[in-house]
């Protein structure tokens, strides 16, 4: 069992690239945290510093208090899982498995048993005797979480380990790795750049972009009150619909005017005092727009608004609003909609709205 | 269709014969008698094969004013080719190791700066190699040629396993280093048993190199080192009167058969090492 600090982490490269711009994170023991973000914000770096594989430019990372910086990777008491699962070519599963436990001296019996253990859990009995070459991506993600499970460390790091796989396994892999957190309670640190996967996933995520953490908070908060613009639009499948509108009205009866439309707010507002009569960002999710019949009880506002464009998915339909020159989703009842119907009333949940700041990006209510 | 396969493999048998002939000529020759030799004619097969001349290129010949044959200098090839073929190849495959895995600060130019010893002829450096061995006192000896052949051959061998060592995956190293392995059991356990068909290619292109190598030999030998690369010059060379063509024939086949063997044993690897893509999985 571990628990990770992380100040201050900067990663400057020798060609002056700046991956990592001031990392502060505290994971509590037995927490599965995600850090997700985009190609190139950071990510993988950070995973790869708190496995002792890089080393930082400055800052410090702490596990069970005690600060390792130094310390190399075999001396963290870690077991990494990576995209490319990394498989030693040469050795068969069982060897593979076996590799870390013999390095670290572990008597052979033992080593037999733990290798048992580990495959019987994962189901793989069956491949102990086959070489990395003669299995399938699906196999070869087993084999790479069985060699790390079999080590019993107190820190598992999971390097984008489902991206390799086709979109089927990917989402039984993810209830799988789920299940064995919920069996072992070992602390998790998982690097993915799919948004669905850290909120399925994680006890907290953290949201990064160009080497900076720009919110660190459970799946929910970020899904209901995202720190700033970016994390809005990236959390979430459809995002946030942002919508630039000007603040009219007074304290406790705020709107928000949308070309013709005027939004009335109903959620916590005391940050837009300032605001009145100014530019400022609407963010209201697709969910929270949508027909009489699905609004929730207490939603607020309802509007009529022309439909550029309906995408039946099955279980929804999610419609194109146009609010002058600007668009936002809206996820309604797949009956709800009529092919061919050029307008459409849509009941606002407003107390979900928030409100960002549009030079700052941060979010103000 | 049928006739351009025909085309296609009538030229290649004439191509094939055209290239073999040399060689057929050569073993003809080496088995025949003196007597036969004298007849002139070149392209005849044996009347009497006999072996005469392979026994006096082998144990008899006189190479200058020594008549031992090539036997003793055939021992001398081996005892520097094998121990350079091997020692070469090895620092080869580390720095190959070290170039693709582990980088350091100035590894880059490091390794173009070993590469520029691919491109520099022999002779340049005759002489300040000969100062070299002299100041380390390993002149005209067997160690002093092994030595040489290290050191030009490194650039080489380095190139190859490099190239063949890009194409593992990072991902490979990290998950061995966070298993507890280090440097050395990294490269033994991980590197080496997925290496074959690189050494290979190397230990075919070393050993034709140094086996078939007549400057450095004929320069840092001394007259108990020559290889026999030398020695069959001198044994070509030395003449009795009568120009033993079969006795020539026979010693430069002897000359040529190792590399041969080596190309027979391991040639198919040489081929899918020169060509050998990424490690997957």
């Amino acid at each position: 069992m571990a628990s990770i600090e992380l100040k201050n982490i900067v990663k400057t490269f020798p060609n002056g690239a700046s991956v990592l711009k001031g990392i502060n994170l505290d994971i509590a023991d037995g927490q599965f945290v995600i850090l997700v973000g985009g190609s190139g914000c950071g990510k993988s770096t950070l995973l790869n510093i708190i496995a002792g594989l890089e080393t930082a430019s400055s800052g410090d990372v702490a596990i069970n208090g005690v600060v390792v910086n130094d310390l190399p990777p075999k001396d963290r008491d870690i077991a990494m899982v990576f995209q490319s699962y990394a498989l030693y070519p040469s050795m068969n599963v069982r060897e593979n498995i076996a590799f870390g436990l013999s390095l670290r001296k572990m008597p052979q019996v033992e080593q037999n048993a733990t290798i048992d253990y580990v495959a019987n859990m994962l189901q793989i009995t069956h491949l102990l005797d086959r070489k990395p070459a003669q299995l399938s991506g699906g196999q070869r993600q087993r084999v790479a979480m069985g060699r790390a499970l079999a080590r019993k460390p107190s820190l598992f790091l999971f390097d984008e380990p489902l991206s390799n796989l086709d979109a089927k396994l990917r989402v039984d892999m993810r209830s799988e790795i789920k299940l064995l957190h919920k069996r072992l309670g070992t602390t998790i640190v998982y690097v993915t750049h799919d948004q669905i996967e850290a909120m399925t996933l994680g006890d907290k995520i953290a949201v990064m972009q160009g080497g900076v953490v720009e919110q660190y908070d459970t799946p929910q908060a970020i899904y209901d009150a995202p720190a700033n613009l970016y994390v809005a639009g990236f959390m979430g499948s459809p995002p946030m619909n942002l919508l630039k509108g000007t603040l009219t009205g007074k304290a406790g009866a705020y709107c928000v005017q949308l070309g013709e439309q005027s939004i009335q707010l109903h959620g916590d507002t005391d940050g837009a005092a300032n605001y009145l009569g100014k530019e400022l960002v609407l963010g209201l999710r697709p969910e929270h727009m949508t027909d009489a019949q699905r609004a929730a009880d207490g939603a607020k506002q309802t509007i009529t608004v022309p439909v550029r464009i309906a995408e039946p998915t099955g279980a929804d339909t999610l419609v194109t609003l146009e609010f002058g020159a600007q668009t936002a989703l809206a996820r309604v009842h797949p009956q709800a909609y009529v092919s061919g119907q050029s307008t459409m009333t849509i009941t606002l949940d407003t107390r979900k709205a928030v409100l960002f700041d549009l030079a700052t990006q941060l979010r103000i209510a | 269709m049928k006739l351009s396969r025909f085309a296609l493999y009538l030229f290649l048998c004439v191509a094939a014969i055209y290239t073999l002939i040399p060689l057929y000529v050569m073993l003809s020759t080496s088995l025949k008698t003196a007597d036969e030799l004298r007849l002139g004619n070149l392209l005849s097969i044996p009347m009497q094969p006999s072996l005469e001349a392979w026994g006096k290129a082998w144990s008899s010949g006189c190479t200058g004013v020594r008549c031992d044959g090539l036997k003793p200098f055939f021992w001398n090839s081996l005892i520097v080719t094998i121990p350079a073929v091997l020692i070469s190849t090895m620092l080869g495959a580390l720095n190959g190791y070290v170039f693709t895995q582990w980088k350091f600060k100035g590894s880059e130019f490091l390794f173009t700066a070993l590469l520029i010893g691919c491109f520099i002829p022999f002779q340049v450096v005759l002489l300040p190699m000969a100062r070299v061995l002299g100041m380390v006192g390993l002149a005209s000896s067997v160690w002093g040629l092994i030595f040489v052949h290290v050191v030009y051959g490194m650039a080489f061998t380095t190139l190859f396993f490099r190239n063949y060592y890009v194409s593992i995956p990072a991902d490979l190293i990290k998950a061995a280093r966070v298993d507890g392995a280090g440097f050395w059991t990294i490269f033994w356990r991980i590197l080496m048993p997925i290496s074959l068909p690189i050494f290979m290619v190397c230990i075919i292109w070393q050993f034709t190199q140094i086996w078939n190598d007549f400057l450095f030999g004929v320069v840092f030998s001394g007259a108990d080192s020559q290889p026999i690369t030398v020695a069959l010059n001198n044994l070509v060379n030395t003449s009795t009167g009568v120009k033993e063509y079969n006795v020539d024939m026979a010693a430069a086949l002897i000359a040529a058969a190792p590399t041969l063997l080596v190309y027979m044993l391991a040639g198919k690897y040489f081929v899918r090492g020169l060509t050998a893509g990424a490690v997957k999985g």
